[in-house]
């Protein structure tokens, strides 16, 4: 396995080299897909099943959607001369060296004796079954175990997406100069396919199964909320793409948008103060049911919900900002 | 004793549809590396990529035999079967009406192009 | 025989990865990430096998959806550069037509 993990590591350096090479910003756009693609893979040999979808749901796919909307906003070439100056690089390849030389004092990867193992993982590799009983680890310390950090998490994607919307626009006061719609009629749409449009159709609501099957199989499975959130996203988008911009933003209006990413974020705060209200600390889950442990499960199943609902949300706001593109 | 000719024999097939898929894909690396212009490379491409894939799947799901995993594999195998050559037709059409223009062969003894 | 298939897909991202490297034009480069994300699904089906971790495949299904979706948002984009950038016949290279 060390042999397929030398050829992941080496994809991931290659196109990371041609993405930051290319004069052409379009071309390091799809180089970064491919790196965030084989970086998917590289977290999947390392068995870090939850990350690795994630990154490919948001890597691969949102984020070379949204990337390409910017573009298609500003230029494409990269402005300006490339200066290779001296200081800097030797400054870089110093430190370069100084990691590497350092990382070989690592203990192996996967040892059991290594530090990291020994203090708190094996105790929620141990409480896991006995406190919350699911199978999936990993969802069970996001959820339960650091389930403030994971609240964090939703209010820092919550307020990205205000941020993006206080840059793009939404809700001015005047009438728009150049409406979504006109600008679906402007550009030649992958929609006068008939063959696309039909194929992609037929697709997009499997895509949005496939991700409700992620969210709420993620105490089994690997999933949970983010990347089902991004999958859900992903739908969408595809959506916008193949029929327009303008009937995405028909479909799912900004308003409402912003109004489910807030409900989000609203859930996970009201199971938290909810346990309170029951007599348990906030975020405490075990006394949302009489059973505790039956407690914790309900209680990882609303949250994960919330951070669904907020990404999903979020992440689809933003790309109808960007390709719907009005101007004011 | 039967069960055991039964497994070898289905041991057999998947791995010879592994084997014919791998040597689907390899042969479409290697169009896509040495043919000399871009529609007959994105030909090259797509056709052996649909077979092989649809070969290596095919061996993995009598490999699992009735599981779980099959199901997921199937999903995946319709899903690429439905979506490549959906892709392949975009990427041909956007290309022509980008203005790639395919290399045609002039015909020498008429002068008229095929 | 699954180690085999393994080594042929990454030898075939290989070849995909310098065409994309080579490719004079845009169309060469979006082929090849095309390739190397149907082929990552694969290699990702086969290495869920090789770990005997068979609830690894909902990776695969999820990448195979998403590598459709980055595809066609790629296609849009160059379909209204056209559009957006009347002098797109020179930043498209034409390959010399083999002489017959």
């Amino acid at each position: 396995m060390s042999f397929l993990f030398f050829f992941t590591l080496s994809f991931v350096l290659i196109s990371a080299v041609l993405a930051v090479h290319a004069r052409d910003l379009f071309v390091s756009t799809i180089w970064l897909g491919v790196f965030s693609l084989m970086m998917a893979s590289n977290f999947f040999i390392l068995d870090a099943a939850d990350v690795a979808i994630t990154e490919a749901a948001v890597g691969a796919g949102v984020s070379t959607v949204l990337f390409l909307s910017a573009l298609a906003l500003t230029g494409e070439k990269e402005s300006g001369r490339r200066v290779y100056r001296l200081i800097p690089s030797i400054a870089l390849l110093t430190l370069a060296v100084v990691l590497m030389i350092v990382s070989l004092d690592h203990p192996r990867l996967g040892d059991p004796s290594a530090p990291v193992h020994q203090h708190i993982a094996p105790w929620y590799l141990s409480e896991t079954p006995v406190l919350i009983d699911i199978p999936n680890v990993v969802t069970a310390v996001l959820a339960s175990f650091r389930g403030y950090d994971t609240l964090g998490e939703t209010l820092v994607v919550f307020t990205a997406g205000i941020g993006v919307l206080s840059v793009l626009g939404f809700r001015p006061k005047r009438k728009a100069v150049v409406t979504a719609a006109q600008v679906s009629r402007r550009t030649v749409r992958i929609r006068d396919h008939l063959i696309l449009r039909v194929v992609g159709k037929l697709l997009i609501p499997v895509i949005m199964l496939f991700a409700l099957v992620v969210q709420f199989h993620g105490e089994y499975s690997p999933g949970g909320g983010f990347s089902a959130g991004a999958l859900f996203a992903a739908a969408v988008m595809l959506y916008g793409i193949l029929e327009g911009p303008d009937r995405s933003i028909k479909a799912m209006p900004q308003v409402i948008m912003l109004r489910l990413a807030a409900l989000g974020a609203s859930i996970y705060i009201f199971v938290g103060i909810f346990g309170m209200l029951l007599g348990g600390n906030f975020l405490d889950y075990g006394v949302l049911s009489s059973n505790p442990v039956a407690g914790q499960q309900l209680g990882i199943l609303l949250i994960e919900f919330g951070v669904g609902l907020t990404v999903a949300s979020v992440l689809t706001m933003v790309f109808n900002a960007f390709a719907g593109r009005e101007t004011y | 004793m039967e069960n055991e000719l039964f497994q070898t024999l289905t041991s057999l097939l998947a791995y010879s549809c592994i084997a014919i898929g791998s040597a689907f894909i390899v042969i479409g690396g290697i169009g896509v590396l040495r043919m000399p212009e871009i529609y007959t490379r994105m030909h090259a491409s797509s056709v052996t990529e649909t077979a092989g894939s649809l070969f290596v799947l095919i061996g993995l799901m009598i490999l699992s035999g009735l599981s779980l995993a099959t199901v997921k594999l199937f999903a995946i195998a319709l899903f690429l079967l439905f979506t490549s050559p959906v892709s392949t037709y975009a990427l041909v059409n956007t290309a022509l009406v980008a203005g790639q223009k395919p290399a045609v062969v002039k015909d020498q003894t008429s002068g008229a192009s095929v | 025989m699954l180690e085999v298939c393994g080594l042929a897909l990454l030898v075939t991202m290989g070849l995909a990865l310098s065409r994309g490297v080579l490719g004079p034009s845009i169309f060469d480069r979006v082929l090849a990430v095309n390739m190397i994300g149907t082929k990552t699904v694969l290699l990702l089906s086969v290495i869920a096998f090789l770990y005997d971790r068979p609830d690894f495949i909902d990776l695969a299904l999820a990448y195979a959806l998403i590598n459709f979706i980055g595809v066609m948002a790629i296609l849009q984009f160059v379909q209204n550069k056209a559009l957006r950038n009347p002098s797109v016949e020179k930043t498209v290279s034409q390959d010399r037509p083999p002489e017959a």
